[in-house]
């Protein structure tokens, strides 16, 4: 289902435009972290707040306080930001299934004691058991990591469990069971593939709350210690704007801005062509 | 009805257990030593014992978790660790800015995103639908610090045509320093409500009874005034009553930025200054109040809504 939704998204230009949107991030992500994309942030490359000049590529966004190339720092961010959200979906993804899927499968007990997990994590506003875990844990990107799945996953798990209820009563699995198909089957073999489109959503605004998040909790000075990042680049520019530097926080903003806009506007079109009574 | 609230109320006892659970397991079993985290990584032995048997840190952990519950039911989260203020008093002063700045942030953003949708989905597919459509996903996806500094920036401090940062003392004071943030948060949360506004009344205009009410020749305006805009309330409303138990928390980033004395600021102050304590305090009496409001919407649904009456 969700691959033929797919197909027919990217047909039309809009969607297809923010695709190649979110493709160019994740390459530019890609060579920073693997390839040495800006890897030379920290070296000084001329005088301090040096406004952008257009003739030369590490100056296009001008320098920091220290002299730093403000393009670098936000090739770096945008390292930092996409692996955030990256790995915040991939880690968190698998948990929401398996909690979801078990809760809305089994019922029972089971169910109980899971939506009572999954109520309990909820009642705690997510920015501040965001800001406990990564506070308690220390600072870092291993507790940014580890606070974002915590969080993400509560939201998956909660939309599955719904969705194999409502499954559940359907012909094909009832005549799975009459066949005598066991439960590891059914879950994986006939129940999965009928929600892989709620799990691609979910994962897309997983990605989009990570990076948001990432930002704020590194402006908090919880994130990322050793890298430059978009919310540290904002943080600086607070401070920045008054002397009529406006670059780090024009390059920080518009780079995220660009991403936020293309998950959102490719998530807009996924979930419209996965829901057939949606209207554009 | 009334075993329905009895038990209702009842299950929110297993939550808050749970809430405490995972908040003295955060700051007590996962994270290193709060002690270290308050001193830092150069802090003396001594130095180190002595918070530590401040904080209660030094005692069993079962003991350290009866205490906590003690802290939970009582109110009483002991003082915080960087200004030796009692929480309570502080968590008490700080919820009448947070609400004065998230109240009428939170009602005016409900009312005109509630009507530009109305506006919007009327000319639903028309060139003005679209082009909004585009701006309120723009807004949407503008990071919201830029939102703050801008306004900081350039209206405030360029244009003077607000104060940069404050709180007053009497109630025009506080509405002019107050003025400037309740804008912005507006415009920080404008977008998304917008677009679900506009989706649920789309919802509703395009189904059947809609649709046979047209072919009977009612007129458009009268099935907007008389249908579409009762039904649509529901998942609307729905989704405004959600947003209540935020509004104590307030906004982290716009107190701390507007220098107002509320919930949202003292918890940055309180990571900014390690204050293990009042971090705490604040994470479990939030969590406190959402229980709670959760509950109250509950209830109240139960109570508004017809067709739960007939319900088990």
């Amino acid at each position: 289902m969700w691959q033929v939704a797919l197909r027919k998204v990217f047909r039309k230009k809009i969607p297809l435009i923010c695709g190649l949107i979110i493709a160019a991030f994740l390459m530019v992500a890609f060579a920073a972290q693997f390839m040495g994309f800006g890897a030379a942030w920290d070296i000084p490359v001329g005088g301090q707040y040096l406004p952008p000049d257009f003739s030369d590529f590490k100056m296009w966004l001008g320098t920091d306080i220290l002299g730093r190339s403000v393009m670098y720092k936000t090739i770096q961010g945008t390292r930092v930001a996409l692996s955030v959200g990256i790995i915040t979906a991939v880690l968190s993804a698998p948990i929401g299934i398996i909690f979801g899927m078990i809760s809305g499968y089994f019922g029972g007990f089971i169910d109980e004691v899971i939506v009572w997990f999954i109520t309990t994590l909820s009642s705690i506003p997510n920015i501040l058991l965001l800001i406990a875990i990564s506070y308690t844990m220390g600072r870092g990107m291993t507790a940014v990591y580890i606070a974002l799945t915590a969080t993400s996953w509560i939201s998956l798990a909660r939309i599955l469990r719904g969705e194999v209820i409502k499954h559940k009563q359907k012909e094909y699995l009832v005549a799975a069971e009459a066949l005598g198909v066991g439960h590891t089957q059914r879950i994986f073999k006939h129940l999965l593939p009928n929600v892989t489109h709620q799990i691609i959503l979910s994962m897309t605004f997983m990605v989009e709350i990570a990076i948001r998040s990432e930002v704020l909790l590194s402006y908090l000075g919880l994130g990322v210690q050793n890298l430059p990042s978009w919310g540290k680049m904002i943080d600086d520019a607070k401070g920045e704007l008054s002397t009529g530097v406006w670059w780090q926080l024009t390059g920080a903003t518009v780079a995220m801005f660009l991403l936020m806009f293309a998950i959102n506007v490719l998530g807009d079109y996924v979930r419209d062509a996965l829901d057939p009574r949606a209207h554009v | 009805m009334w075993t329905y609230l009895i038990r209702r109320f009842l299950y929110s006892i297993p939550i808050l257990f749970g809430v405490s659970l995972v908040v003295f397991s955060l700051f007590h079993l996962v994270g290193g030593d709060p002690a270290t985290i308050l001193l830092g990584k150069h802090a003396t032995a001594e130095r180190v014992a002595m918070v530590r048997a401040e904080l209660g840190l030094d005692q069993p952990l079962s003991h350290q978790f009866v205490n906590y519950l003690r802290e939970v039911v009582t109110f009483d989260f002991g003082k915080s660790y960087a200004t030796r203020e009692d929480i309570r008093t502080k968590i008490a002063n700080g919820i009448g800015p947070t609400l004065f700045l998230t109240v009428p942030a939170f009602i005016l953003t409900a009312l005109l995103s509630l009507s530009i949708a109305l506006i919007v989905s009327y000319y639903r597919g028309r060139w003005i639908d679209r082009l909004s459509l585009v701006f309120f996903v723009i807004i949407m996806s503008l990071p919201s610090l830029a939102y703050i500094l801008f306004g900081q920036f350039i209206l405030a401090s360029k244009m003077g045509w607000f104060p940069i940062s404050g709180y007053g003392a009497t109630f025009s004071e506080r509405i002019y320093f107050v003025t400037l943030p309740v804008l912005i948060s507006i415009a920080l949360n404008l977008g998304s409500d917008i677009r679900f506004f506009r989706n649920s009344v789309i919802e509703e205009v395009t189904s059947d009874y809609v649709r046979t009410a047209r072919a009977k020749g009612v007129s458009e305006t009268m099935i907007y005034l008389k249908h579409v805009l009762k039904n649509s309330m529901v998942p609307v409303l729905t989704y405004i009553v959600i947003q209540i138990p935020y509004l104590v928390l307030g906004s982290l980033l716009l107190e701390s930025f507007f220098s107002i004395p509320g919930i949202g600021g003292m918890t940055i102050e309180a990571v900014n200054n390690s204050d293990f304590p009042v971090l705490k305090a604040m994470t479990t009496f939030i969590s406190i109040v959402f229980i709670l409001s959760t509950l109250l919407t509950d209830v109240l649904y139960r109570l508004v809504d017809p067709r739960m009456k007939f319900g088990k």
